[in-house]
């Protein structure tokens, strides 16, 4: 079981309210991303779960119990840090192994569950180096077998692949989605990285200066964000928000249109502009164009054989259905 | 074209041969020291016999069988020893808790901890020494050993302070998660992983303690007396005797001296604060 819930829950830094009251809940089994950009306190929210911050005030509860006051140790909860944090004079047997040594686990115990985690985890041959004379991605994998190993209730993951190389980083996003499709423990997710947000996640919790701006399933949140900031933040390449008289015509004082949901042409179309750069993805062509009123540049989702090139004038026509209206407080209108 | 620093030949043999002077003009004391306590006390003040002369071992012969040099030594052994650990024992959780659970004022503990070292010795001999007999514990082990960890515990905690620091706090929370307690912390994460630092504190510590003078000298008469006391007792009011005076500083910093040879290394280490990477 791990179902969390957070009520009424603050923190100051001194005079400074990084977390304002914030409600919200988890379900058991849940695999929720905290989702927001630098600075927004998602990592601070993830360490008051953990415990490793002390609320200033409000309840956090696991399970329906009330451990605000609990120490880290004692809530059951595993977590994975962006610098791994492995205990860099133990060997990885031994660093997988202490969770369960603070635990008074026997031996035997140890040795079975070290074994299956070394397994599922492909460290099997590297159980007597030490984290030291591993890769960065090996590394990550120690720390996610340390958490493994002690059955917790839930796992907390802060930033846990920012400093892995690209390639690498896909990979583990797709090991650590499969982890949670097999274990079906709750998992709660610190990311600034969207892509890593809509992929993984059954909940994203999109956060921005410690406020809740939405909680939803990724889809939800890409087909009918709140507002404008949620609107701009999921998706990507973003969505492209124009303020000016076409906004005005669809009443409302912004819209926002994905650029996978604009037709561009070099015949005819409802706006024109100038290609400014066009990026070739092999599969897609992101075209960035000026001379949008209200938006500029704006950006536009092509098939990637199209063959625009700086300077090019294009024509574009937006899909009506799927354009979003903001009023003038940025919220959505539907 | 790309601009290479380039290091002239004669720029490191100068280097070089500067270090080496500087480190015989270190070294020239000890050298001389350990001359002279080879020699007279007639031939010892007398320039002709500066580096040939006959060399007696009567200095030390008298130092151990008139002087009990062996109980000044152990007296140095034991205040220097425990000094040094109850140091560490109370440096480690000190600079742990200001490492990595700082307030506001922890910078100003750490100033003021220092601060306490700029002030004069002679200030407080005076309370100190009514205090100690007013108590019962002038001239004993035990108030020595106070001293020494006390006046030597603000460097104590600075050093290992920069050595936490170096620790990744993140490797501590890890720790927090996986269940141990602040106990646990320390011992199965903090002090393996600041090894070296503690090593090299305990070292300095020790150095500190046995080195000290100005106190050993003045809150001990016989009982708890060190090799300070020693050097203190042979200056004779009508003059030096170098030779005996000689021998017996010689006496007193060779363990000192060869435990810091053995230990040079850690030693560099410690004062450079070397970091745990």
């Amino acid at each position: 079981m791990g179902r969390i819930v957070l009520e009424k829950v603050t923190k100051n830094f001194g005079d400074t309210q990084v977390i304002p009251p914030l409600d919200l809940t988890i379900e058991d089994g849940e695999f929720a991303v905290f989702v927001g950009p630098s600075g927004c306190g998602k990592s601070t929210l993830l360490r008051l779960i953990a415990g490793l911050e002390e609320t200033t005030s409000g309840k956090v509860l696991i399970d329906d119990q009330d451990v605000t006051e609990i120490s880290p140790s004692k809530r059951g909860l595993s977590m994975v840090f962006q610098t791994y944090a492995l205990y860099p004079h133990m060997t990885v047997r031994k660093n997988i192994a202490f969770p369960m040594r603070m635990a008074g686990m026997s031996e035997e115990e140890q040795n079975k569950r070290i074994n299956a985690a070394a397994e599922s985890l492909n460290l099997t041959d590297y159980l007597d180096r030490k984290p030291g004379q591993l890769s960065g991605g090996q590394r990550q994998r120690v720390a996610i077998g340390r958490a493994i190993v002690r059955d917790p209730s839930a796992f907390l993951f802060d930033e846990p692949l920012s400093n892995l190389d690209a390639a690498l980083r896909v990979g583990m996003r797709l090991e650590i989605t499969e982890m949670h499709e097999r274990m079906q423990t709750t998992m709660i997710y610190v990311t600034h990285d969207q892509v890593e947000a809509m992929t993984m996640a059954n909940k994203i919790v999109v956060l921005q200066a410690g406020v809740i701006e939405q909680v939803g399933s990724p889809l939800e949140l890409y087909h009918k964000p709140r507002n404008k900031f949620v609107a701009g933040f999921i998706g990507s390449p973003k969505m492209n928000l124009i303020e000016s008289d076409e906004a005005k015509k669809h009443g409302a004082t912004t819209i926002g249109i994905r650029p996978e949901h604009i037709a561009v042409s070099d015949s005819d179309g409802i706006w024109k502009g100038t290609v400014g750069v066009a990026e070739h993805l092999g599969s897609d062509t992101f075209i960035h164009i000026h001379g949008i009123d209200g938006c500029d540049p704006l950006t536009v989702r092509a098939a990637g054989d199209v063959s625009f090139k700086h300077g090019d004038t294009v024509y574009l026509t937006p899909d009506e259905t799927q354009i979003h209206k903001f009023d003038d407080m940025g919220l959505r209108i539907d | 074209m790309a601009i290479v620093a380039q290091t002239s030949k004669y720029g490191k043999t100068g280097r070089t041969i500067l270090a080496w002077a500087v480190g015989l003009l270190f070294f020239f004391p000890i050298f001389w020291l350990v001359l002279t306590s080879f020699k007279t006390d007639a031939d010892a003040v007398k320039p002709e016999f500066l580096f040939f002369f006959t060399p007696t071992l009567d200095n030390y012969l008298n130092m151990t069988e008139n002087y009990d040099y062996w109980r000044f030594a152990k007296n140095s052994v034991i205040t220097s020893v425990f000094a040094t650990v109850f140091g560490l024992a109370i440096g480690i959780p000190c600079a742990y808790s200001m490492a990595f659970n700082p307030s506001r004022s922890t910078k100003d503990v750490l100033m003021w901890m220092l601060s306490t070292k700029m002030l004069p010795a002679a200030a407080v001999l005076y309370p100190m020494t009514f205090l100690t007999k007013s108590l019962g514990l002038f001239d004993t082990h035990f108030m020595v050993i106070l001293v020494l960890c006390l006046i030597n515990l603000p460097i104590v905690i600075w050093m290992l302070f920069t050595y936490f620091k170096e620790i990744p706090k993140e490797i501590i929370e890890a720790g927090q998660m996986d269940g141990v307690n602040t106990w646990g912390e320390i011992k199965e994460i903090l002090i393996p992983l600041a090894w070296g630092g503690i090593a090299s504190t305990a070292l300095l510590c020790f150095i500190f303690c046995w080195n000290e003078a100005y106190w050993t000298v003045r809150l001990t008469t016989i009982d708890a007396s060190t090799l300070s006391k020693l050097i203190e007792g042979n200056r004779a009011p009508e003059g030096l005797f170098f030779g005996r005076l000689s021998a017996v500083s010689a006496a007193a910093v060779g363990p000192i001296i060869v435990l810091g040879w053995f230990c040079q290394k850690q030693l560099v280490q410690g004062l450079t604060f070397g970091a745990v990477k």
